[in-house]
């Protein structure tokens, strides 16, 4: 009835690699938010700014202002990779409106990708904090004991991140596609307006935890 | 006759843990928004950050149930002791 929500076709090969449809579409989106922004940031101007440069000005200071209510540290450091993985996770969440494109978010390897960004992101500012045998001697803390549940817990962060995002997404597109099929094409209509909302509440969500993590690993930067 | 037993018993399986999968985090999120239409009787002027709060509180609540989903599909769509 519906085709396996965990595998994806393989469009072609470069060498060892397997192209499929969600790879296309992130690219897509990649190609479609580059030139958004570079249309938005062609012609700044401080006296006279156009509507897109005042829009992309809201979407900046909202970010910046979230990110340092949820931080409480200088959002500045942290801003183009919390602030890329919330619009790249809301456009492609949000992509399943144009007609024929499924989310890139559906597919269970795209939110890993995202997820193990995270994860790559609190490495390196911890490393960067603490120093590597510092940051290693962070997991044995509060005690050695605790070592097992840190790494644990490292690992469980990966994945409930990347599940959590599949299934959201993934189940609006199953339930759309499976109404659908049952009823006309009028129904799916009230499934992907809770679609919409959904997308952007998981993409906030993810971003939220993306930095909690990441200030919990870069720290305050102390009295 | 031979009976698939492991397909047989993923199937009812996937279907067990979707079922009782989300029982749970229904009843928690019915609490919690619940709590959340408490606090906002008390304090209305706070409603943005308890609405953003709760979004986020169900958001959380929600992913046992997703993670029961995951298992199901696993089951039904990429069971290791299948062909």
């Amino acid at each position: 009835m519906t085709s396996n929500p965990l595998h994806h076709d393989v469009l072609w090969q470069i060498g060892p690699v397997g192209i499929t449809r969600p790879v296309v579409v992130t690219w897509g989106l990649i190609v479609a938010m580059a030139l958004l922004a570079r249309l938005t940031t062609r012609r700044l101007s401080i006296d006279e700014p156009g509507r897109l440069q005042a829009a992309a000005e809201l979407l900046v200071a909202t970010l910046r202002d979230e990110m340092f209510a949820t931080m409480r540290l200088d959002p500045a450091p942290f801003l183009p990779l919390v602030g890329t993985i919330f619009l790249f996770i809301l456009g492609a969440n949000l992509s399943g409106f144009v007609p024929g494109v499924e989310p890139p978010t559906a597919a269970i390897e795209t939110d890993l990708a995202l997820a193990l960004t995270v994860f790559a992101a609190v490495l390196g500012w911890g490393v960067r904090r603490h120093g590597l045998w510092g940051y290693l001697k962070t997991y044995a803390q509060p005690s050695v004991l605790m070592l097992p549940l840190n790494l644990l817990e490292s690992l469980t962060r990966v994945v409930s991140m990347s599940v959590r995002l599949f299934g959201n997404i993934m189940s609006g597109v199953v339930v759309s596609a499976v109404v659908l099929g049952l009823a006309g094409l009028l129904l799916p209509v009230p499934f992907m307006a809770l679609e919409l909302l959904t997308g952007v509440i998981q993409a906030y969500i993810f971003t939220v935890l993306a930095m909690v993590f990441i200030a919990a690993a870069a720290g305050d930067a102390g009295p | 006759m031979d009976i698939p037993w492991i397909q047989l018993i993923s199937i009812v399986s996937a279907a067990f843990a979707v079922a009782f999968g989300a029982i749970g985090p229904a009843l928690g999120e019915g609490r919690s928004v619940a709590a959340a239409m408490d606090a906002l009787a008390r304090q209305p002027e706070a409603a943005s950050t308890i609405s953003r709060t709760l979004f986020v509180g169900l958001a959380m609540i929600e992913t046992t149930a997703i993670y029961c989903l995951v298992v199901a599909l696993l089951l039904l769509f990429a069971n290791p002791f299948v062909h």
